[in-house]
């Protein structure tokens, strides 16, 4: 038992500390003088000195601020796609539940029509055809991410309408709208919050990913993943390019899927240790 | 088993159905004027109509869907808008190269998955299991547009063992299925871990043993093939993760496949070319999906009757 808590506790507070960077990184952003887009023709793919301490670029911009701003912009998205895709899906897949019968079906079939998209594929078609910039990219992802979101809190909602609190609430008077916020919702809220850790790591890569592509978002803004297809070129001269910002969004995916590993077994009473 | 298997099939074809609607959709979701989009600003406005004639954009929305399921069903995906070729013939030639490239990824995803997640599930909370984890969390963290870059610095640029892209022989597949293969290796093992251990305290296993079986007689004929279940689940899902992954990893190696035909085509702006790579990797999907669940079915009944 001693065991499992430090287990936990390692990983907890590794997740915690590196999440805790990258928020303070975010906050900083605003509040700091960077200067991500500066070009310096003499500093092109220098390694750090003392105005930036992980070197510089192929266009000697400096990789300190780009990885300041890069992470301002992949929290952005991730937040981003997450809230929309929580509000959209869990309202969704909670009414279609609640509801059943014909409305229900209809919904299951248009999940299952997205889940048959794999991946980011749809989001690559999506940002592709609307055009680089933050918010097509929240868009794109979020018309992916709702899905997982709808699928989970319906499944809850299916085995909840049925317990016996909520059939006496219904026998007592309540209404459909009082029943659904006070004592359906409160009960989903442990796996969500679960699928809520996992769908931030999986909108962290997604995102870098679209950017990797030249998809996501637009240059010269700065996001970790157009950072490594830029560093990708200059691989044998500079790998700081690709490790600065490599090592950073590993961190954070990492960090996040740690998180939502400890809620997962904190949660779970069953767990044996 | 028949029942089962034509309610699978009926409900892969309305899922395919509703594929095509969305993949027809897609041109339509462009914020303003698709045309306009296409083909910049300053076309001419006889080129604006000529494409929208070829596109059949000038008709109603529904003449537009049955004419475009009409082709469909004649296999006709239409012509490039960049090269004029009929996109049919731009697939044919992408196709075995993803297809390589996928099998490879899924063998060298067994060949690491399977000696790790049986090690951890046997050294369960020893230092080879925490070493085998931390590797798997690893795997899942790294996107492969990272691990294609770090793997051409180690081993092409550093040790010059492979090349660093292109398609070459059997020596230019190591490092693309490798980059693909990682992440899926990782959440394979993990699930093998997890399903093992569920397993190596049924009963049966302790008669193996209390018979005298070896533990290699016990864990491959005993625990594999009953932890397998949800394995192969697994892996019907994770194939469509790795086609989108192929995407990716065509991008980092120059890969000449689908993926990188579709990235071509969206940067060129090619739509006929983009509804059909996205079409033909969900409908791969689909169908891969939907065997995985009548393998499923044959090997468990009780999957097959709750239905």
């Amino acid at each position: 038992m001693i065991k499992c808590i430090s287990g936990y506790n390692m990983r907890f507070y590794f997740s915690i500390s590196v999440l805790s960077v990258w928020l303070l990184m975010v906050i900083l952003v605003p509040v700091m003088d960077l200067h991500p887009n500066s070009i310096v023709l003499e500093k092109i793919l220098k390694t750090a000195d003392q105005n930036s301490i992980f070197g510089y670029d192929d266009l000697g911009r400096p990789l300190f601020d780009r990885l300041m701003a890069g992470a301002y912009t992949s929290f952005t998205v991730a937040f981003g796609v997450v809230l929309v895709s929580l509000l959209v899906g869990t309202s969704i897949g909670v009414i279609s539940a609640y509801a059943g019968g014909r409305w229900d079906h209809l919904m299951v079939r248009i999940i299952d029509i997205f889940m048959a998209f794999p991946g980011i594929l749809l989001a690559i078609a999506l940002s592709g055809l609307m055009g680089p910039g933050i918010t097509n990219v929240i868009i794109a992802l979020s018309v992916v991410g709702w899905v997982g979101f709808a699928r989970l809190s319906r499944a809850q909602v299916m085995s909840i309408k049925q317990s016996e609190h909520v059939l006496s609430a219904r026998s007592l008077g309540a209404s459909h709208s009082r029943i659904i916020i006070y004592h359906i919702l409160p009960l989903t809220i442990a796996p969500l919050l679960i699928e809520l850790t996992f769908g931030i790591a999986s909108v962290v890569i997604a995102e870098a990913g679209l950017s990797f592509l030249g998809l996501g978002i637009q240059a010269p803004e700065a996001s970790w993943g157009s950072m490594i297809r830029d560093g990708s070129q200059y691989l044998l001269m500079a790998p700081h390019m690709v490790l600065v910002p490599g090592i950073a969004l590993m961190m954070v995916v990492l960090a996040v899927n740690m998180l939502g590993d400890s809620i997962r077994d904190m949660l779970d009473v069953k767990r044996q240790c | 088993m028949s029942g089962y298997i034509l309610s699978r099939l009926i409900s892969a074809l309305i899922v395919i159905f509703g594929v095509v609607f969305i993949v027809f959709m897609l041109i339509h979701m462009v914020p303003g004027d698709p045309v306009e989009v296409m083909l910049g600003e300053s076309a001419s406005s006889v080129d604006r109509e000529m494409l929208r004639q070829t596109l059949g954009l000038d008709k109603p929305l529904t003449e537009q869907f049955y004419q475009y399921l009409y082709k469909l069903s004649q296999f006709d995906l239409g012509t490039s808008l960049h090269s004029k070729q009929p996109v049919s013939e731009l697939l044919a030639e992408r196709i075995s190269p993803t297809v390589e490239l996928t099998l490879a990824a899924l063998l060298v995803a067994f060949f690491m998955a399977f000696p790790l997640g049986i090690l951890a599930a046997l050294k369960k909370d020893r230092w080879q299991d925490t070493t085998a984890m931390t590797f798997s969390l690893l795997g899942i963290s790294i996107p492969n547009f990272l691990m294609g870059p770090l793997l051409i610095l180690l081993f092409s640029i550093m040790l010059g063992w492979f090349p660093v892209s292109g398609r070459d022989g059997l020596i230019s597949l190591v490092l693309p299925a490798l980059t693909l293969g990682t992440a899926l290796a990782a959440i394979l093992s993990r699930m093998i871990r997890a399903s093992l251990l569920e397993v190596l305290n049924e009963d049966y296993i302790r008669t193996a043993r209390a018979k005298g079986l070896g533990t290699v007689r016990v864990i491959g004929l005993h625990a594999l093939k009953n932890a397998m279940l949800p394995v192969v689940t697994l892996i019907g899902l994770q194939i469509g993760a790795l086609l989108a992954g192929a995407v990716i990893t065509e991008m980092v190696f120059s890969w000449p496949g689908l993926g990188q035909l579709t990235i071509e085509s969206i940067q060129k702006r090619d739509y006929p070319v983009v509804q059909a790579c996205i079409l033909l990797i969900s409908t791969t999907y689909v169908i891969i999906n939907t065997l995985t669940d009548i393998v499923y079915g044959a090997l468990d009944p009780r999957i097959r009757l709750s239905q």
